[in-house]
């Protein structure tokens, strides 16, 4: 590998134009015209303008990368995450073309992709999946023995459906009784098929996933993250380790996590992601994500690794350098997203020229942003800017380093999503971490008002 | 004679979603509130509203076009 082309913008190309360096890569940027500016580009040794602003005419042309891959002779291509990092449709076509696909092939992408096929996998490798009926339901003697084995609130969902349609909530045997037949009814309206299957309701779950790092062979975990903080299901503010599992949960935790990447013959960089329900102490195994994810750098924080760097290695067909005795976790880290979004108006995107930048520095404080001064934050692709990172040796001492951190990161000629920390590092729940995946959304009702303006300290 | 301009910088869409009929076409009486077109920034959907009435004698962005805040959309007579 000598040449390694990032399929990807923001502060993601950035991160991993970085370990390719430090590989002693040479880098390819491909870009929208959106993008030209952008400091990925400015980063890149060569760039490569892919199409017009629209994402569906640049970062997700598979037909224009491959072309710029060719016309460069990159040999490697790492997709971030995000927009191609999950098709893998993409990475067969890479693949096809020539370069190295940093990332799992194509087939292990598909299995994990399918919410189905992954839960089945998991089963097989005897990782715990949320209690459910196991395929559809016809017979309804059969439902209610289920429903009743799962216990309740139970969902009921349409086998054919999706995007929530035709869900709905039992809590009790007479509700389920009378929401049943509505279920079929309106199942077979919208979808030409009644079929139903059952899924037990976790009502207060944290979100726990594990990061793996795997060879096709073996794989070993780089222990957990907690990402409980969010919004809208999006992840806001995410740590690690967990303040929620004790010693041996986490070891069990893991080394589910392990079995699974390992009976996948999974290959590269991958997370795992669970519900613990901290009340019964069962989790439960949703969903893998087959990519770097966003929120890497508080596991790199915690265990000293390059995650990006070491996928690469594997992509580039070295075996796994790290035995799990070799990974340690020390300290805690926190990392939390400064999105171009006022907290105040609802999170209303604000894109805009960066008038003056001030980026907190310090022992134990990372800043992974496609900012500069006078940058022109564009407003066609996601909102974050960037991930302020801290680690420190535990986490009452990471929480007040963050406070300190966003106190100096100063962004001028834009909204961001700082005020929200600054209120988020000095609340009480968070500092006892009593929280879970719907905690955040209450809380911002209550206190939307008052993220208007910067805590000043 | 009047324009609608755009609130935002972003990409404008002429219609609901991709396989709905345009919000509003050429030839088109539009009255005060009517949505004309959306302006998608960062991923957030946003309606752009016409603040006068009239009829609309041309389109000045095309569907799926980027546009920058202030730039005229539609052309009212």
């Amino acid at each position: 590998m000598q040449k390694l082309l990032v399929a990807n913008r923001g502060e993601i190309a950035v991160r991993i134009q970085r370990a390719a360096k430090e590989l002693g890569l040479a880098t390819v940027q491909v870009h929208s015209s959106a993008d030209a500016d952008s400091l990925a580009v400015k980063m890149a040794d060569e760039a490569v303008l892919i199409g017009p602003p629209a994402a569906s005419k640049s970062y997700l042309n598979i037909a224009a990368i491959l072309k710029a891959a060719a016309d460069t002779g990159a040999d490697a291509v790492h997709p971030g995450y995000g927009f191609l990092a999950e098709n893998a449709d993409f990475a067969d076509a890479v693949v096809a073309a020539g370069p190295i696909w940093c990332g799992p092939s194509g087939d292990a992408i598909r299995v994990m992709g399918d919410k189905v096929a992954a839960r089945i996998a998991a089963e097989a490798a005897g990782v715990p999946v949320v209690p459910g009926s196991d395929g559809r339901v016809d017979d309804p003697a059969h439902a209610r023995a289920i429903a009743l084995a799962i216990g309740f609130p139970v969902m009921i969902k349409a086998a054919a459906g999706g995007g929530g349609r035709g869900i709905r909530i039992a809590h009790d045997m007479d509700e389920f009784d009378r929401l049943m037949p509505q279920a079929s009814a309106e199942a077979k309206a919208a979808f030409g098929d009644g079929g139903l299957y059952l899924e037990k309701v976790i009502e207060r779950a944290r979100h726990i996933e594990v990061q793996v790092l795997a060879d096709g062979t073996r794989a070993i975990h780089c222990f957990e993250r907690e990402c409980s903080l969010q919004r809208r299901r999006q992840k806001v503010w995410e740590e690690a380790p967990s303040a929620a599992l004790s010693p041996e949960l986490r070891a069990k935790l893991c080394a589910s996590a392990v079995a699974l990447a390992e009976a996948v013959n999974y290959r590269g960089a991958g997370t795992l992601e669970f519900l613990y329900d901290d009340i019964s102490g069962h989790y439960y195994f949703i969903e893998m994500n087959t990519r770097i994810q966003v929120e890497h750098p508080v596991t790199e924080m915690v265990t000293g690794l390059d995650l990006v760097r070491e996928m690469i290695r594997i992509a580039g067909g070295e075996p796994l350098r790290y035995r799990q005795e070799d990974i340690h976790l020390r300290g805690h880290a926190i990392e939390v997203r400064i999105n171009a979004e006022d907290p105040a108006q609802g999170f209303k995107p604000g894109p805009g020229t960066i008038s003056s930048l001030t980026v907190p520095g310090g022992a134990g404080v990372r800043f992974d942003t496609l900012l500069y001064q006078g940058y022109t934050v564009p407003p066609f692709y996601d909102s974050l800017l960037g991930k302020l990172i801290v680690w420190d040796e535990d986490r009452p001492a990471a929480l007040a380093r963050m406070a300190r951190a966003l106190d100096e990161l100063q962004v001028g000629g834009l909204p961001t999503t700082k005020p929200l920390h600054q209120a988020l590092v000095r609340d009480e729940g968070v500092a006892k971490a009593a929280f879970h995946t719907r905690w955040l959304e209450p809380w911002l009702e209550e206190n939307a008002p008052r993220l208007s303006k910067e805590i000043a300290e | 004679m009047s324009q609608i301009l755009s609130p935002l910088p972003g990409t404008f869409y002429r219609k609901p979603s991709p396989d709905q009929p345009n919000f509003k076409n050429v030839g088109d009486a539009v009255a005060v509130g009517d949505v004309i077109g959306l302006i998608e920034v960062m991923k957030s959907f946003n309606e752009v509203t016409a603040e006068e009435a009239g009829t609309i004698t041309a389109f000045h962005a095309e569907d799926e076009e980027p546009v920058m805040a202030g730039q005229p959309l539609v052309e009212l007579g």
